[in-house]
């Protein structure tokens, strides 16, 4: 573990904040986003949505809507006949249930705003006008709007094949004897909570455009997707194509953070609109169904007790939970997503000796959900840092001190959870991370006799770069892991080099382009990103669970070593050199290590691999490509990170207002640290949103009550606080550059950190709230009675 | 969230705008900022079948001392009156600006749409009951003018006539003493509740309790004798009826009731 690294770097590409090649065009609003695509002859698509939460479809009458002026078509399930969508666990049936996604409803609607039809005009407006003139009939069945209404005796059922609406069942683990280690335990402590529905809300809403090339006999689809393979696959799938026939290419994209990393119904239902209609089609979510329609996510209920010594150390961790993961499985997850999350990392960064845990999905008559940047690590880390904090409060110790007794100092670690954990620096973050607090004076204001002002913490590491091995130990059926990069070099000297990774945001551009320049000794900008291509990219799972950089870096890593090492050959022949005595010169060239003035230039090399190659060695074919794949090993590696909030409540309002943030972060070798930061940043505010903002609620009838931003809060810049940032690093060994993960960490840490602050600042009101969003007039009637 | 259809009309006068009320009838709908109504038609909630648009109609933009009232054409937007200097007297009206949505919305959005639009929350139409203003009308049968008190009749409700168009409000009195603070969880979203106090009238107004603006004679009456702070807030957290809501229960619409206005107090008592 170095502090600060980034400060002291020589020279090279990794580690440098170097200035972000996607600014150019973003800052300067010469980005191309979906919407900002105009084909000629393209045509505007909007969906009929159900109306019920949950009914039986009698009729569904567009004859009307085709008569609408300016719309073209107007489609429902029977018109288009596409399969289902269908996610898969390789699970028995008591532990996994599947749900069939129709692309479009075709006899039963299982939320409000559910796809029926899909409706094709001249514009935009006219789609709207040939909406309202669909005519849908529904028979009307008890909707179940809250998990607790899914799993009541006698619950009506959402899907039919699916008892107990419970989708996934699990018990991962649950050590022998650990009854009696509560029995036995000095201290018990017990944390029950709710957590809100979210809605990731990535600023571009999801949409696509769809046309049919007859030349390339494709269906070409531009869409917002954090995977494009995976879309390709899937529609391929329900509309019988080969895939060979779907072209998936991602433009510029504003943010997606899960949402879109899972298929849509309605890109789907587009592109099969545009096959149809051998006309272009672009649908833009718009934000109404953006709220109401997208995936969701996060809403979990948790009954967690732990056990503790008298000298504050773990003995067991005993969990309930519950996800509700709405009307249907995502595909490719599925909705054993949260659950399996939850179940699976919960220990977290300290040393468990015993561990029971049962995992639930349940589905209700919500829209369906899919993963969201921390995936359920949000709230059970949040969990398990309550545990930690009321345990002290019971035992009378320091909540910093109890966690220092209970972190994990020794690594590798393997863990109660069977997973091993590579080197953190899991102490150091919170040792660092309180004495900024203390040293900038908190604990001093803490203790004014005025205010109401509290100091929370949340320590926690997250698995990043998620390998085959992973996912298949959680028994997913399709496996994300594994990332191709291939490496290719032009004439020029330059660089095109392709990552399955799909960059919403996250600025690979860039950081990809400076793991090549240091393997190759090349300058950043002779090195060109291809991703987001399916025709010209070999089959990659995107980009989610900070899997980009672990992952994608690696093979890009792997593959630029490779082409380095082919071109050391080549030079070796012409030099007539051993191989062994070259190395590449850090300047985009290739030397013999004995005699450096003796170099090839990379473009000298170029030219005799493409336009001479009667002049390569007899071993190595004509041109400069390189292929590598790479998968993480083992468990993988886990980034890491300590918060500290600050928080004053308002007496009179039940206000929260946070005063101080500071983010002790370890993500091994920062490839670029602003981004990194920005990274922090971004996740934070969404953490913050979550404890104390965003919440999707509905009615008892299952109608969304959230269908704008008046009602659905996300904050605005005046409600997120600045961020300090502290950076550790302990280089990981799993992966090519020693980078860990840095994707979701903000979001994980925040909303545990902010609900510890406030509890603390309730600390003389014996009120506890575990709750999230964290209601106002609850912290108002706390602090009323306490006072 | 695209409007249904509708035709445009951009009026050149106020005399234009309100022959094109009188002649379209029920299907015409003025428009001025567009901050809230343009919301409403994405929605389709409003769907007026023409839309006459007064941004450009001259005369409507001032803001104007005349004698001790303070005049404010019915164009002007938020951002302007924010930015104006209106001197100690009127200060409480460019302060309380600052509570309106955010900067693209107020400088957008305007004097008389909001008092037309008469959201019990808008900062609008607590300044105009606070400060007794007089909203200025023009319609076929002429000009009149309607005291703030009678203006608001309930839910999005006003006393103007169909035809009839806001083209100034006015404050007749200087306020020096008076101010006007709210609570909501976000920056920029309407009032959960909001309090206006004027020490001198006196005067107490809420937003967010009732269907208008509601004035609190109760407090007012504690004003007058004790002097403010605390017991006006009770008086006027006793005085009002809310209903539970999802998220906001009566008790606690009370409890930000005493909180705010013992703040405006404050606030009014310090200028
Ligand atoms: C995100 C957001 C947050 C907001 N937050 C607040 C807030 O905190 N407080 C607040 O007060 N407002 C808020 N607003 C509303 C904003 O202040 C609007 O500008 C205002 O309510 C309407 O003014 P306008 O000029 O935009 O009117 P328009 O939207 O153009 O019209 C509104 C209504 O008034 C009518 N109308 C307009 N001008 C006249 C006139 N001269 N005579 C007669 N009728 C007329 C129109 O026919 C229409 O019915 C918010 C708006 C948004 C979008």
């Amino acid at each position: 573990m170095t502090p600060e690294p980034h400060l002291r770097r020589d020279g090279a590409w990794v580690g440098a904040s170097v200035p972000r090649r996607e600014d150019p065009r973003l800052l300067a609003g010469r980005g191309r986003f979906v919407d900002d695509i105009v084909l000629p002859g393209m045509l505007h698509a909007q969906f009929v949505r159900s109306t019920a939460a949950h009914a039986r479809i009698t009729a569904v009458d567009l004859s009307e809507v085709r008569a609408v002026p300016g719309v073209v078509a107007a489609f429902s399930a029977e018109d288009l006949d596409l399969d289902d969508i269908t996610a898969e666990l390789d699970r028995p049936a008591h532990e996994f249930v599947p749900t069939s996604m129709p692309v479009l409803a075709r006899d039963r609607v299982r939320y409000v705003g559910e796809p029926i039809a899909i409706v094709i005009a001249r514009d935009p407006y006219a789609v709207e006008d040939g909406l309202e003139a669909a005519v849908v009939e529904y028979e009307e069945l008890e909707p179940v709007v809250s998990d607790t209404a899914a799993l009541a005796e006698g619950a009506p059922l959402v899907h039919d094949n699916a008892p107990a609406n419970t989708l996934v069942d699990v018990s991962l683990f649950a050590t022998e004897g650990i009854d009696d280690v509560f029995a036995e335990a000095d201290c018990v402590v017990r944390i029950r909570t709710k957590t809100g529905r979210q809605n990731a809300l990535p600023l571009e809403t999801r949409g696509v455009v769809a046309d049919w090339d007859d030349r390339d006999e494709q269906l070409r689809v531009q869409t917002c997707t954090q995977v494009p393979h995976q879309v390709r696959t899937v529609l391929s799938r329900c509309t019988g194509l080969q895939e060979r026939q779907v072209r998936v290419t991602v433009p510029d994209m504003g943010g997606g953070f899960g949402q879109k990393c899972v298929v849509g119904r309605e890109e789907i239902a587009a592109a099969a609109a545009a096959l149809r209609l051998r006309r272009p089609v672009k649908w833009i979510e718009d934000r109404r169904d953006a709220l109401t329609a997208a995936f969701l996510a996060r809403e979990q209920r948790y009954d967690v007790r732990a056990a503790f010594d008298a000298e504050g150390r773990i003995l067991a961790i005993d969990a309930d939970v519950v996800c509700d993961m709405g009307a249907y499985s995502c595909y490719p997850f599925t909705a054993g997503i949260e659950p399996l999350m939850a179940s699976a990392e919960m220990p977290g960064v300290y040393k468990l000796p015993a561990y029971r845990v049962r995992g639930r999905a349940v589905t209700t008559n919500k829209a369906p959900t899919a993963p969201y940047r921390g995936v359920s690590r949000p709230q059970y880390v949040m969990v398990v840092e309550r545990l930690m904090e009321r345990a002290a409060r019971e035992l009378g110790m320091d909540p910093v001190e109890i966690r220092r007794r209970n972190v994990i100092t020794v690594f590798p670690y393997t863990g109660i959870n069977n997973i091993t954990y590579d080197p953190g620096s899991y102490r150091e973050s919170l040792d660092l991370c309180e004495q900024v607090l203390r040293d900038e004076g908190w604990y001093d204001v803490r203790g004014s006799a005025d205010r109401v002002i509290g100091i929370g913490y949340a320590c926690f590491s997250e698995r990043t770069g998620y390998g085959s091995g992973a996912f298949a130990q959680r028994k997913m059926s399709v496996v994300p892991g594994f990332d191709i990069s291939e490496v290719r070099m032009d004439t020029s000297g330059a660089l095109v080099v392709t990552t399955g990774t799909m960059s919403h945001g996250q600025s690979h551009e860039t950081t990809m382009a400076q793991i090549v320049a240091d393997r190759l000794g090349v300058p950043i900008d002779r090195i060109r990103i291809q991703q987001g291509d399916t025709d010209r990219i070999t089959y990659g799972w995107g980009s989610f669970a900070s899997r980009s950089i672990t992952i994608g870096g690696s093979a890009v890593a792997a593959a630029s070593r490779k082409l380095g090492d082919q071109l050391r050959e080549i030079a070796a022949h012409l030099l007539e050199a051993d191989v062994d005595n070259t190395e590449l010169d850090g300047e985009s060239g290739v030397r013999l290590r004995d005699a450096p003035d003796r170099r090839l230039s990379f473009i000298e090399i170029a030219d005799v691999a493409y336009l001479r190659a009667h002049l390569l060695p007899k071993n190595v074919g004509p041109g400069l490509t390189a292929t590598a794949s790479f998968d993480v090993g083992g468990d993988g590696t886990f980034s890491n990170a300590t918060h500290g909030v600050v928080v004053e409540l308002d007496r009179g309002t039940g206000g929260v207002e946070i005063l101080r943030y500071v983010c002790v972060e370890d993500c091994g070798v920062a490839i670029h640290p602003q981004v990194v930061e920005g990274q922090c940043r971004g996740g934070i505010a969404q953490g913050i949103a979550g404890a104390l903002f965003e919440q999707v609620t509905y009615d008892d009838a299952g109608q969304p009550l959230c269908p704008s931003f008046m009602e659905y809060k996300v904050p605005t810049a005046a409600e997120i606080p600045d961020v300090e940032i502290h950076h550790l690093e302990t280089p990981s060994a799993f992966t090519e550059s020693g980078a860990k993960g840095a994707g979701e960490g903000g979001t994980i840490g925040a909303p545990a950190a902010v609900l510890n602050a406030v509890n603390d600042a309730l600390r003389s009101t014996g009120v506890e709230l575990d709750d999230t969003p964290i209601a106002r007039e609850t912290v108002h009637r706390a602090l009323e009675a306490g006072s | 969230m695209k409007p249904a259809a509708f035709t445009y009309h951009r009026a050149r006068s106020v005399a234009a705008a309100v022959g094109l009320l009188n002649d379209l009838g029920d299907d015409a709908k003025i428009i001025a900022g567009g901050q809230s109504l343009v919301a409403m038609m994405n929605f389709r909630l409003a769907r007026p079948e023409h839309l006459i648009d007064i941004g450009r109609v001259p005369g409507l933009d001032h803001i104007r001392r005349d004698g001790a009232a303070l005049r404010i054409g019915a164009l002007v937007t938020h951002h302007a009156v924010e930015t104006a200097d209106l001197g100690t007297d009127f200060a409480v009206v460019s302060d309380a600006m600052r509570w309106i949505g955010h900067l693209p919305i107020r400088t957008r959005g305007t004097v008389g749409g909001s008092l037309a639009h008469a959201d019990a929350t808008a900062e609008w139409c607590l300044l105009a009951v606070l400060l007794d203003a007089e909203i200025v009308a023009e319609g076929s049968g002429g000009r009149r003018t309607i005291p703030a008190g009678e203006f608001f009749q309930g839910v999005f409700t006003t006393a103007l006539e169909p035809d009839e168009l806001i083209v100034e409000v006015v404050f007749p009195r200087p306020a020096p003493r008076a101010a006007l603070t709210e609570y909501a969880e976000r920056r920029g979203d309407f009032a959960t509740v909001a309090a206006a106090v004027d020490l001198d009238a006196p005067r107490v107004v809420l937003g967010g309790v009732a269907t208008v603006p509601l004035r609190v004679p109760s407090a007012e009456a504690v004003l007058m004798t004790d002097g403010p702070r605390i017991p006006a807030g009770e008086a006027a957290a006793a005085a009002i009826d809310p209903r539970d809501e999802p998220g906001v229960s009566a008790h606690y619409r009370r409890a930000l009731t005493r909180t705010l206005v013992e703040r405006a107090c404050e606030e009014a008592a310090a200028r």
